[in-house]
């Protein structure tokens, strides 16, 4: 009992120190927005109208969250186990890519094997990008950030330079259009389906300009597996230990190169699932800009999620609704570079606060001693 | 560290409901809303050049506009739609990337004006027009510029992304080139970046070693390299889209004109005059100045624009005057020709953007 409550109070003082810092990076943005001599009034009411203001605003900030809360998952799994991924781009690009092409090259499945399959090849092929680096670090001991970094270099080339000219004769720099057979369920579509359209909230989805589709509950499932992963198997368990001490946990009977590269595997794919759910869900095609740096900002989620599957599915909101509403304050009239700028701020003081709670334990520890 | 979160929480509330007044638009005449390509603005041609268009729009027809930068093109779709759902009148979007997004949001706001800049459609919906240009027209006096100017009968061309619209700058170039001189050696080379000046610096550099000494670029941000390399060794480069002669001062003998201010100035004229072209792929050529290359003889306003405000000193002003006295006026008269060749039809340019890249050039 008690120990709940301690937990519970210790997951609100985080919440709270979270919220606090985004204020502080608001307070300070003001500054910047004084530059401009717009209000900063007006600039974030936009932001939180944008992100938070209507039905509509709510579902598609979910639907940017998307892709940042499963680059961020594939970031917070290896950090446990002690590795830092910073291949999450390289690894959506090769899912995204992979998944673009089985999805225009089938030309007659039906969606119930051509969508699976299709999320299933990304997937794996981006394990395998991921999968790589772990490798080379069980077994030649290469360094997982100079090997990601490199793959990512290699993923570009390989889908952007080299893949999108395969298709160079379509007219315009991405693979060609998908099959319908293998896009993902768009909530827009609700009401075309006999059971689906009687649900409470059918007509409120069929609005045109929502865009929120399937892969976002992919990523909250995956979000709960890698959970239940980390925290309640013995591959997780593992994982934690070889995290906290590899030479301890290698003397306790753990298999470290095991881990590593099974953890790496599904960091891959995981980071491969963000590309997919953009490829079938958002573009239909697989087109040049279309990874935007998630795969870095994940590192971002990551971090502000404290590597916790569920703290990351906060930060992938987060980072969606800033996303979501910076666009609304463009139209306001912020220029998008001091939107850029605020995104910035916030990040920046979030992560600035995982400083300040570490100095902050550090005392405590001490006090505790005396 | 209880005060510390209650107080937070009353801030976060206090913000809330502070953020639920929302300010009403002005309303005014003819509103134009223009959604700009990733690169933004600042990109020195391209958004750059539709952005005056609508400057100038605003100042001679009274309109007023407001344009949207997209972080990713993710925000296109939504960008597109915000403004035909405040009533805009003509919304503008600019790029290929776009193509898809303005669509399906014309098909869903059938009594708002939309414009496309930089492809053509098939079966254009009547709400939407798109604005296109003759490049390879341009880009053929670029070539037979740069086929005249070239001393050592060698010349480069350095493309953004390797696909059908940069094709249509280098088969002009290419047949340009060709035109005047067919023992002429044409580099070709794609930095499959729009935004890389080291790259292409070091593409220019590759080709200056082999050779060349006049280097036509349509890649964006990334010919600010090539107009580094050209500086750097001594050659000529020729600019595009915009008048960029003023970056690199007495190296770019001239720039390929895309007049996608004069295009969008134009579509919105026809919106505010009630003969807005809709269900069209339009056509800027040579003929009507759509394209067109900068004056061989003497320095244009973008130039003493630059000079007056202060981008360049007035010794370098001088050293654009002298070049273009001493390198290119010599062949004003023959560009001149050329020029009115292509617009009767006794020079026909074809258009790799159709026809494809050629193999094995």
């Amino acid at each position: 009992m008690n120990k709940y409550s301690d937990k519970i109070k210790s997951v609100l003082t985080d919440l709270g120190l979270s919220l606090l810092s985004i204020i502080v990076a608001l307070i300070v943005g003001t500054l910047f927005i004084y530059l401009t001599d717009k209000s900063p009034l007006d600039a974030y009411s936009a932001l939180y109208i944008g992100a938070f203001g209507s039905f509509r605003a709510i579902v598609n900030t979910l639907w940017r969250s998307t892709p940042l809360i499963l680059t961020g998952l594939a970031v917070a799994l290896p950090f446990r186990a002690g590795l830092f991924n910073i291949g999450a781009e390289g690894q959506l690009l090769m899912g995204g890519f992979t998944a673009g092409i089985v999805g225009f090259y089938f030309t007659s499945l039906p969606t119930i094997i051509h969508l699976p399959f299709a999320i299933i090849a990304g997937m794996f092929v981006a394990g395998l990008w991921g999968g790589l680096p772990g490798v080379l670090k069980a077994k030649l001991d290469v360094h997982e950030v100079i090997a990601t970094i490199m793959l990512n270099y290699i993923a570009m080339a390989l889908t952007i330079n080299y893949g999108i000219n395969l298709f160079k004769e379509t007219g315009r720099p991405a693979t060609p259009r998908i099959m319908k057979s293998a896009a993902m369920f768009n909530f827009n579509n609700m009401n075309k389906y006999p059971f689906l359209k009687d649900l409470p909230l059918s007509d409120l989805f069929s609005q045109p300009a929502i865009r929120l589709h399937l892969n976002f509950f992919l990523a909250v499932i995956a979000a709960v597996i890698l959970w239940y992963l980390l925290f309640k198997t013995t591959l997780g368990y593992e994982l934690r230990a070889v995290g906290f001490n590899p030479d301890g946990a290698e003397y306790g009977g753990i298999k470290a190169s095991k881990s590593i590269i099974t953890v790496m595997f599904i960091s891959g794919a995981v980071a491969g699932l963000a590309g997919v759910g953009e490829v079938l869900g958002t573009h239909f095609s697989f087109m040049q800009g279309m990874d935007a740096g998630y795969g870095f900002t994940g590192i971002a989620v990551a971090l502000i999620g404290q590597t916790h599957p569920i703290g990351v599915i906060l930060g992938g909101l987060l980072f969606g609704a800033l996303a979501q509403g910076g666009l609304e304050m463009q139209f306001s009239g912020i220029p998008s570079e001091i939107v850029m700028l605020i995104q910035a701020l916030v990040i920046f003081f979030v992560a600035a606060l995982q400083v300040f709670k570490v100095y902050l334990a550090k005392r405590k520890a001490k006090g505790g001693v005396e | 560290m209880k005060k510390v979160i209650s107080l937070a929480i009353v801030f976060a509330f206090v913000m809330m409901v502070v953020f639920a007044a929302v300010p009403a638009a002005a309303q005014e005449d003819v509103r134009v809303g223009i959604v700009l390509s990733t690169g933004g603005l600042g990109d020195l041609s391209f958004n750059d050049a539709a952005y005056r268009g609508l400057q100038r729009a605003e100042e001679e027809l009274g309109i007023s506009f407001d344009y949207i930068e997209p972080a990713d093109p993710s925000e296109d779709q939504t960008a597109l739609r915000r403004f035909a759902s405040r009533g805009y009148d003509l919304v503008i979007g600019v790029g290929f990337q776009m193509a898809d997004s303005l669509k399906t949001v014309a098909a869903e706001y059938p009594d708002t004006k939309f414009a496309h800049v930089d492809q053509a459609f098939e079966n254009v919906p009547d709400n939407i027009v798109t604005l296109n240009f003759a490049e390879w027209e341009g880009s053929f006096l670029a070539g037979a510029l740069a086929a005249l100017t070239s001393e050592s009968g060698n010349v480069g061309f350095v493309g953004g992304v390797d696909f059908a619209l940069i094709h249509r700058f280098e088969g002009g170039f290419y047949q340009g080139a060709k035109y005047i001189n067919p023992d002429i050696e044409i580099q070709s080379m794609y930095a499959d970046d729009f935004g890389n000046p080291a790259k292409g610096r070091e593409i220019a550099l590759g080709m200056i070693d082999d050779g060349a000494d006049v280097i036509y670029h349509a890649a964006g941000g990334t010919g600010m390299g090539v107009f580094q390399a050209a500086e750097e060794e001594d050659i000529y480069a020729i600019g595009v889209d915009s008048n960029q002669n003023y970056i690199a001062p007495g190296y770019i003998i001239a720039s390929m004109l895309k007049q996608v201010d004069k295009a969008v100035f134009d579509t919105v004229k026809s919106v505010v005059n009630n003969n807005y072209q809709g269900g069209n792929n339009l056509y800027f050529t040579l003929a009507d100045g759509g394209v067109d290359l900068t004056s061989l003889t003497k320095v244009e306003q973008p130039v003493l624009d630059a000079y007056e405000n202060g981008t360049i000193t007035k010794e370098e002003l001088e050293t654009i005057r002298q070049m273009k006295e001493e390198v290119t006026a010599p062949y004003a008269d023959r560009i001149a020709k050329i020029k009115e060749m292509i617009i009767n039809g006794e020079i026909k340019v074809k258009n790799w953007g159709e026809t494809g890249r050629p193999e094995n050039l």
